[in-house]
């Protein structure tokens, strides 16, 4: 069961830093700081320019270039993480805003997604994969044909068309659930197809049989005994599913289909960066790439054996 | 082999019938329709729905529809008055160009790099490598189409949007291209594994056969079958990752088409890019089904009957 342990920890890790979100941004992710427009990331320092060690700070920007937008760092100033003069460890958006604390906040949008609907399509697909694998005949054929259907599809062109009947304009949290809801929609297939094909194999069993000869249901059996044993399997598919959903906000916000500004999650604020003269001048906006590539390489890793992430679907 | 590739063919026939209706469908769910949206008053509505045939029910749009399409005649967009058929094939065009040159590119670096990591125990090139494509698997082609794109925007050395000649290329094609070389380098390198530890390859060794001799000629051959068993897949995902780069890229592909489609609620143009999508994903299944079972003639009995 070594990856449910994974899988519980990385979900465990996940689901920490949206809940801690708030403690460690240092800005409110709105707040605008006004001549600080696309201000470059300020490096910590500990000693500063006399030779003096302090606890950890930045030096102060001053703007050389309102127009060009250039700063200069003023060695005269120390600032630390107050709430008067900035200190832009990431950098500032276009708007003066503090790209750090975006990205901090924006992992609860973007991961908080994720999250959810990777456990949305895990109870879907558990409850079809049950019933097909229960029930047999025509029902098992027409349910693992449906699934058949939504893996071969390009998975972001389903989102989108999912997407494209819901309201075009909607609240934050609107588009939370109905990312939620579109994202869950589309990723129980996979998952279904392996629970059947788990089910299939245990329920000929001899515990199984046992639990049946003792007068067991359906439902008890498919609760207490047949799909315990599709724990790991599941956890493997959690850890497939919580990237693909991570990349999936993020196109869909990119494109303007999912969150919209001001709200900040990693696809949107990529969105603001996607001008190409922009993320050329101030590369530190592509930061929320780096927290995707970070997020789904961490998921990835902890799933150690990489040579299995190919072999998860059970014979059938 | 006939009986087989008319059922297959079949199965491709229904998948694109299937991803067309349910496209139509689903616009039809979306709240209001192409007509609602610029403030008209209600008569204006009105006439603008008749005139463009939506007044009348579902099915009976939806038939008429059907009925036209089988002569490949997709209606006509409502915003842009010209036939879908003929907005979509040049789309769809530019999709397909550069998802085969991705394609293309990501088997040419992916499978060589697959069996030489796969035939190798130890060694600074296999693990440089093979770090390389688990960083790759990390990365969406969102990402690196922006990091590459960035990269272009600094160095000033490569074109960074649109489509006019090889340069303009490069940037798309190796954003597509590399995670799905990563993914195949993984499949390749294991499938290899598999094989070179099968009693075949052990008896090949015994007999002095060189250890090159025995990883390209009959190891290689061994493990074709799950690789091109994967291009189904692979397609799917090419298709998906061909969106996110169409986006950041300006290609003008079927990526921008849809998306406009879907937000001005442009119901058959969404329907005719979904038609070409399925049909370019059916034809690639299909090459994939046919080529896996030229190389494994056991799969022709044994799959999806």
């Amino acid at each position: 069961m070594r990856e449910v342990r994974t899988g519980a920890f990385a979900f465990a890790m996940l689901a920490l830093l949206v809940l801690a979100a708030p403690l460690l941004a240092p800005y409110d992710p709105g707040r605008q700081f006004p001549g600080y427009q696309y201000a470059p990331p300020m490096r910590p320092h500990v000693v500063d320019a006399d030779g003096t060690w302090h606890l950890p700070f930045g030096y102060a920007l001053r703007s050389v270039d309102p127009l060009e937008r250039r700063y200069a760092e003023d060695r005269t100033r120390r600032v630390t993480l107050s709430q008067d003069s900035p200190w832009f460890l990431l950098g500032s958006d276009a708007l003066g805003r503090d790209v750090l604390s975006r990205l901090l906040i924006g992992a609860r949008l973007s991961l908080g997604v994720a999250l959810l609907s990777a456990l949305l399509a895990i109870a879907i697909g558990a409850g079809v994969g049950a019933a097909a694998g229960y029930a047999g005949g025509w029902i098992d054929a027409l349910l693992m044909r449906t699934a058949d259907l939504v893996i071969v599809l390009p998975g972001i062109y389903v989102v989108l068309a999912l997407r494209g009947v819901l309201p075009l304009v909607l609240t934050t949290t609107e588009v939370f659930g109905g990312l939620v809801g579109v994202l869950g929609l589309v990723g129980w297939p996979a998952v279904a197809r392996g629970v059947r094909g788990i089910l299939i194999v245990e329920r000929r069993l001899e515990y199984a049989e046992a639990a049946r000869a003792l007068g067991a249901g359906p439902l008890r059996m498919l609760a207490r005994h047949l799909l315990p044993a599709t724990r790991g399997f599941l956890a493997v598919q959690a850890t497939i599913l919580v990237p693909a959903f991570v990349m999936a906000e993020a196109t869909l916000s990119f494109v303007g289909l999912g969150f919209a500004a001001p709200a900040p999650s990693w696809g949107a604020m990529l969105n603001d960066a996607a001008a190409v003269r922009i993320a050329a001048d101030a590369p530190w906006l592509l930061a929320p790439a780096a927290a995707i590539f970070a997020t789904v390489f961490v998921v990835q890793a902890v799933t150690s054996d990489h040579d299995t992430v190919f072999a998860t679907e059970p014979p059938s | 082999m006939a009986l087989y590739l008319l059922r297959r063919g079949i199965a491709a026939l229904l998948l694109v019938f299937a991803v067309t209706s349910g496209a139509l469908l689903l616009a039809q769910l979306a709240p209001g329709d192409y007509a609602s949206q610029f403030g008209l008053s209600v008569d204006e509505i009105a006439a603008q729905r008749h005139t463009l045939g939506l007044d009348r029910p579902f099915t009976e749009q939806y038939t008429r529809w059907l009925r036209r399409g089988l002569t490949l005649d997709f209606g006509e967009s409502f915003q842009l008055r010209r036939p879908v058929t003929e907005l979509v094939r040049e789309r769809a065009a530019n999709t397909a160009l550069l998802a085969l040159s991705a394609l293309v590119l990501a088997t040419v670096l992916g499978i060589p790099a697959g069996i030489f990591t796969g035939s190798r125990r130890s060694g600074a090139a296999l693990r440089l490598l093979r770090g390389l494509s688990l960083v790759l698997l990390s990365v969406p082609p969102l990402i690196s189409s922006l990091v590459l794109l960035t990269i272009a925007a600094r160095t000033g050395w490569l074109p960074v949007s649109g489509m006019d000649g090889p340069s303009h290329f490069v940037v798309p094609t190796l954003a597509l291209a590399l995670p799905i070389a990563a993914m195949l380098e993984r499949l390749q390198s294991q499938t290899i594994r598999d094989a070179l530890n099968r009693p075949f390859a052990i008896s090949a060794r015994a007999r002095g056969i060189p250890e090159g001799r025995i990883v390209w000629r009959h190891g290689w051959r061994q493990s074709l079958g799950p690789v091109l068993a994967i291009y189904g897949v692979v397609i799917g995902s090419l298709f998906s990752g061909s969106f996110a780069v169409e986006m950041v890229t300006s290609w003008p592909g079927l990526a921008e088409l849809m998306r406009q489609a879907l937000m001005t609620r442009d119901t058959y143009l969404v329907a005719g890019c979904a038609a070409a999508g399925a049909g370019f994903l059916a034809i690639g299944i299909l090459a994939s089904d046919v080529a896996h079972a030229l190389a494994d003639p056991r799969i022709e009995g044994a799959h999806g009957a």
